[in-house]
């Protein structure tokens, strides 16, 4: 099917508005005829006929067809407009559904700026077509047609005469426009990359400064200005080189109506009237056809925007609800049987298995890229295990309401992402009627209270990309804030507090465990010191559970966890042997 | 500056801000300060105005030729006149189509230059602003005056100050050539200018302001989609999806009804103009034909008046046109104007000299500092640091530890006390001979886009490959970078880099031993890093602080007990000092630091 036939249905429910538009345009273009063929009858039979007396007649039908002419061209581009918004009003509303509902590996090959571009100038190519573009392409023929249509009934030599140049204008017009396009997309280009540099200069400010770099990126930015400048230049060289051209063809045309015509009038073979009606309708044709190239590039370029868009709303779904899903209140029992997985052909989890009570927390240790990640997301389904089941109270997980899943599972991931408004909607974002004593108190916890207090404006501070600018331990515990007030059954914390300090992470382990009471909750951490208390340690190596157990149990065995103690706690233990000295000899000196 | 929905504030999904005004009044002042930018281009103005005033001349004279064509030619049957008028009109048509040629030519090297300028004369005076400057806006607000409100003076620039004038001088030669050819019909044909007046100013003030609405509410819409797709793992995970459905609808129902409004207005433009003219046209076809029939006029006049009567349109039109254009320019022009204005708060005094090659002895003087006015951050503080060593911070947020990395690069000013370097007081050194030789590594490490190796090379720009390879094995971060897929030309970036945090600190160790400051100042990152990476930092930690006077603002108990000096801050004071096994014996506020810190970790 075509790309505006898969599309259909966004626009169908307003092609009323379009046909309407359409009849109107024709209306418009019939009426526009009137006055050149007015002025003809002016010339011809009031001032040279000397009929003055119908003069009042042919000015009172003037105004009469323009008034028509104008409510017509009204209606015409109003309700065009109106068909493409509203056909992009829903698409619109589709495609952020779509997106909010596409599973996590999806995003792990899209990039946000190319969905940002398709999502704004894609959408926008298409709406633009739907509004005009249909129009524009009608209005082309109705003129043509309508204008020689006139022009031949008037004098066939004319005619033709005037018509020779036309296909070299329409030539013209084609060629540029095909230049154009891609001359503005490069003028596009460039000024993105010159935003993103100069963004870039920004953030990273206080390095450029600590480095006395400055000159260093001012050279630089003056290289992406300068590429900027030219790419304007060069758009602009394209309209020298064109325009003047288009110009002087639709200019010849006349001189051309002037002496053709004009010799015609002189041996009598037409009618001087008929001479100025003929300059009249000159620019009805000229017009249209020197926005030849445009109609078709519009054309074009609407067809691969809406490509483009389907690509976004035809995209399958990786991790798509059960046909009949298990729904109901989640004790918090799970467990890995077996489990696999294959990411984007590599393997990444091989053969897990382990189980967890209610009540009970897990700890997993291991390198970057060991695979912690990736076993914590099968758990609320961001990814779907290739082969072996996670079984969520003894139901596979796939045959749970994905919602009813995730609503009672918590993630706070290892990136906190704070949205652009309050520090209090930011903790309510999974329980929008929170009240604010439950969001409070899920600040307490999660240490994040005395810090948000102390603001000016406190839990109504506004955070995110153009809020105030927190860090990274701060909006860690905002993130984690959000996941206690929602009350999960299954918390899992991804390496979540790495930004905050020991002292409060500690703090914050002793009011999780009760906060967690009876609730299953999934750690993962590089400090030992954070997750010794766990009930199981899985320490993983390569996509491989290598050893699982206590504390205690895994620090009497020789293997990954022994080694990664020792790294961490040689230090601490010679330091509290010098503590321990120094302590003694206090004493010692005090005794 | 308003929320976006009618939300209670404290619960409203989203917020986006809105940007600051969008038009302001007109200011004779600053649009002589805008002005003054076109004059550095005297020669591409001087062509512009005359390639513009070129083609101007040859739309007065065309109608003109084509009225006298139709009247002492064809009405009269003289087929040579009438080649000699059509030979002339094709030779006027060749000057205005080099006229177009040049106009274009010259106004868009002139807009574009001028806008070039502006930008890069507002990006390097950016730079050179002080951190307190910074300190006070979100990056996004800068960006937006150096992106957005520059190029909101584009048209002005290229096309609207040209213009004006050359329309003003076209508007008059209509009007003085209409009333030489028959003023009392060109009386009774400009009673309808005026309204054309009205309409491109005011009709054309509502429509452009319907317009910015609209692009403001897609402005919002374009900002949420970013940051739903940014956290879209985070809705996923919370279910918010319906949530963010309604109020997306909302807020996209919002931009559909403003549009609507914009397309209402714009709509009735074209037609209103239409109709204004066809009044005009009746107008003098009513009474020019009544002058015909006496005899006073020909029908080649009553041609030449139809089009110079169109000819009318266009510069009252493009004259509405800049009158907007200025408006807006005068709201983005004073937001520009206000950064030119700022003078950056540390800057080299009259007399500054370069610093000679450090040694690294540091004195603080008795340094107070206060980032607002009345608090003080720092109180009195005096130390010195021998050549060499190695001085640990300690102390809690906020009690002053921060406050003294920042002075000692000069990135404020102490409010008073001085600063020696080697016995020379920084305050009167050169800014860049100054922060050239004291490296700095700060908490976050920020990653240019670019190459691994080009941003190690951000320390010293002129080293080979081979030296920054080499300063990278010397801090053990090469044992990552040879694993990434494209060694040390992986291509890497601030956002969505997949660089791990213990990876982007031993790329800023390696950063600061290329450059091999004699004074270096380390703000030791608190994040917690995977056991093996954690390694690889201490070790190369250990290699960056060998023989060099440094400064660190230490978490890490190895480096604090490792510190030739330890200075322990409290409310912007130093309470103790000496060495670890001092500074315990002392049983201070050292002692309990350090008692707090261990009992988490065993």
């Amino acid at each position: 099917m075509t790309v505006f036939g898969r599309l259909r249905g966004y626009y169908q429910p307003y092609l009323g508005y379009l046909w309407i538009s359409l009849t109107t345009l024709g209306l418009a273009t019939a009426l526009g005829l009137i006055y050149p063929y007015v002025l003809k009858l002016i010339i011809d039979r009031v001032v040279l006929g000397h009929a003055y007396g119908n003069l009042w007649l042919y000015l009172a039908i003037i105004l009469a067809a323009a008034l028509a002419k104008g409510g017509c061209n009204f209606a015409q581009q109003y309700l065009g407009q109106v068909f493409g918004i509203n056909a992009a009003y829903h698409l619109r509303n589709d495609l952020y559904r779509k997106l909010n509902t596409q599973s996590f590996s999806y995003y792990d090959n899209v990039h946000t700026g190319d969905l940002m571009s398709r999502l704004t100038a894609d959408l926008d190519a298409f709406r633009q077509f739907l509004a005009f573009g249909f129009n524009n392409i009608v209005s082309f023929l109705l003129l043509t047609v309508f204008g020689l249509g006139l022009m031949f009934s008037m004098n066939v030599k004319l005619t033709l005469a005037v018509i020779g140049l036309m296909p070299v204008l329409a030539y013209v017009a084609v060629r540029f426009d095909s230049k154009l396009w891609p001359a503005y997309k490069s003028v596009r280009q460039k000024l993105g990359h010159l935003n993103t540099s100069v963004q870039e200069n920004i953030m990273g400010v206080r390095t450029v400064k600590s480095f006395a770099r400055e000159d260093h990126e001012v050279r630089r930015f003056g290289e992406r200005n300068n590429e900027y400048f030219s790419s304007n230049i060069r758009t602009a060289n394209l309209w020298k080189n064109y325009f003047p051209y288009m110009e002087l063809i639709g200019n010849l045309e006349v001189a051309v109506v002037l002496l053709v015509g004009g010799y015609f009038v002189i041996t009598h073979q037409m009618p001087l009237g008929d001479l100025v009606a003929f300059l009249s309708i000159l620019w009805y044709i000229i017009q249209p056809m020197s926005q030849l190239g445009y109609l078709l590039n519009t054309w074009t370029q609407s067809q691969a925007a809406g490509e483009r868009l389907l690509e976004i709303l035809e995209a399958p779904r990786a991790v798509d609800n059960a046909s009949q899903a298990h729904n109901g209140q989640l004790q918090g029992h799970v467990v890995f049987r077996n489990v696999s997985l294959v990411h984007e052909g590599n393997p990444v989890l091989h053969n897990i298995s382990f189980e967890v009570t209610p009540g009970r927390t897990v700890a997993l240790l291991g390198l970057t890229g060991a695979g912690k990640s990736s076993i914590v997301n099968l758990i609320p389904r961001f990814y779907d295990a290739t082969s072996g089941q996670v079984l969520v109270d003894g139901v596979d997980v796939r045959d749970w309401d994905l919602q009813a899943l995730r609503r009672q599972v918590a993630v706070v991931f290892q990136e906190s992402f704070l949205f652009s408004t309050t520090i209090f909607a930011n903790i309510a974002y999974g329980h929008p009627d929170a009240s604010m004593e439950d969001v409070q108190r899920a600040a307490r916890l999660a240490h994040a209270a005395e810090f948000i207090d102390q603001l000016p404006q406190g839990y109504q501070t506004l955070v995110g990309e153009r809020g105030l600018g927190l860090s990274g331990g701060q909006k860690q515990r905002i993130a984690l804030a959000r996941a206690i007030l929602a009350d999960p059954r299954i918390l899992i914390l991804d390496d979540a507090t790495s930004a905050v300090d020991m002292e409060t992470e500690y703090e914050i382990g002793h009011a999780l465990q009760d906060v967690m009471r009876g609730r299953a909750t999934f750690v993962i951490a590089h400090r030992i010191s954070s997750l010794k208390r766990a009930d199981q340690i899985l320490v993983i190596d390569d996509g491989r559970i290598v050893q699982r157990g206590t504390h205690d149990q895994l620090l009497k065995k020789d293997g990954l966890y022994r080694v990664i103690f020792d790294m961490q706690f040689k230090d601490h233990d010679s330091f509290a042997d010098g503590m321990a000295a120094s302590a003694a000899e206090l004493d010692h000196a005090g005794a | 500056m308003k929320s976006t929905l009618e939300f209670d504030e404290l619960r409203a999904p989203f917020i986006y801000r809105d940007d600051e005004a969008l038009e302001k009044p007109f200011k004779m002042e600053q649009f002589w300060r805008l002005v003054a930018y076109m004059g550095r281009y005297p020669r591409l103005v001087t062509g512009s105005l005359i390639a513009t005033v070129g083609g101007i001349a040859v739309s007065l004279v065309t109608p003109y030729l084509l009225g006298v064509a139709i009247d002492s030619a064809i009405a009269r049957g003289h087929m040579n006149i009438l080649v000699m008028y059509a030979s002339a009109l094709v030779t006027l048509y060749m000057v205005n189509f080099a006229a177009t040629h040049y106009r274009i030519r010259f106004t868009n090297w002139l807009g574009q230059s001028v806008i070039r300028q502006l930008r890069e004369e507002l990006f390097s005076h950016v730079q050179d602003l002080s951190f307190d400057f910074f300190d006070k806006r979100p990056a996004g607000s800068v960006l937006v005056r150096i992106m957005n409100d520059v190029n909101s003076l584009q048209d002005l620039f290229t096309n609207g100050v040209i213009n004006s004038v050359t329309n003003m001088f076209t508007l008059a030669g209509i009007v003085i050539i209409m009333l030489s050819l028959n003023w009392k019909l060109a009386l009774v044909t400009m009673i309808v200018v005026p309204f054309m007046f009205i309409l491109s100013t005011r009709l054309r003030v509502m429509i452009r302001r319907a317009w910015q609405t609209v692009r403001v509410r897609l402005s919002r819409i374009n900002a949420h989609l970013n940051e739903s797709i940014q956290g879209v793992r985070v809705t996923e995970a919370y279910v918010r999806q319906e949530a963010n459905q309604e109020f997306f609808k909302y807020m996209n129902g919002d931009y559909l009804n403003e549009f609507r409004k914009a397309v209402g207005l714009s709509a009735i433009f074209g037609p209103i103009v239409d109709l204004t003219g066809a009044v005009g046209t009746v107008l003098l076809l009513w009474y020019g034909i009544h002058l015909l029939s006496v005899g006073e006029v020909t029908v080649g006049l009553l041609v030449a008046f139809a089009n110079y009567l169109g000819n009318f349109w266009t510069p009252i039109s493009q004259l509405g046109q800049v009158y907007n254009q200025l408006l807006v320019a005068m709201a983005s022009s004073e937001r520009i104007f206000q950064y030119l204005d700022t003078r950056p708060s540390v800057v080299d005094r009259g007399q500054a000299q370069a610093l000679p090659a450090i040694h690294g002895l540091v004195r603080f003087e008795d340094v107070s500092f206060e980032y607002e006015r009345g608090k003080l951050a720092l109180r009195g503080v005096s130390f010195v640091v021998e050549a060499g060593q190695t001085v640990a911070l300690v102390g809690h947020t906020g009690a002053g530890k921060s406050t003294v990395i920042n002075l000692l690069a000069r990135f404020y000013e102490p409010t008073s006390g001085r600063i020696l370097i080697d016995g020379a007081d920084i305050g009167a050194a050169k800014l860049q001979s100054l922060r050239s030789q004291v490296g700095i590594v700060l908490q976050d490490t920020f990653i240019f886009s670019g190459t691994i190796i080009d941003n190690i090379r951000y320390g010293k720009p002129g080293a080979s490959d081979e030296e920054v390879m080499e300063a990278a094995r010397a801090v053990y971060a090469d044992e990552f970078i040879t694993r990434l897929e494209d060694g040390y030309h992986t291509q890497v970036r601030e956002r969505g880099s997949r660089l791990s945090m213990g990876q982007r600190q031993l790329l800023s160790f390696a950063r600061a031993i290329l450059a091999d400051p004699r004074i270096l100042i380390l703000d030791e990152a608190t994040a917690s890093i995977d056991t093996h990476t954690e390694q690889l930092i201490q070790k190369g930690l250990k290699a960056l602080l060998v023989n060099r006077t440094s400064f660190v603002v230490a978490h890490r108990l190895s480096t604090i007990r490792d510190a030739d000096q330890i200075l322990v801050f409290h409310d912007g004071e130093i309470v103790e000092r000496g060495d670890h096994a001092a500074l315990m014996q002392r049983r201070g506020r050292y002692r309990q630091l350090v008692q707090a810190q261990y009992r988490f970790m065993a």
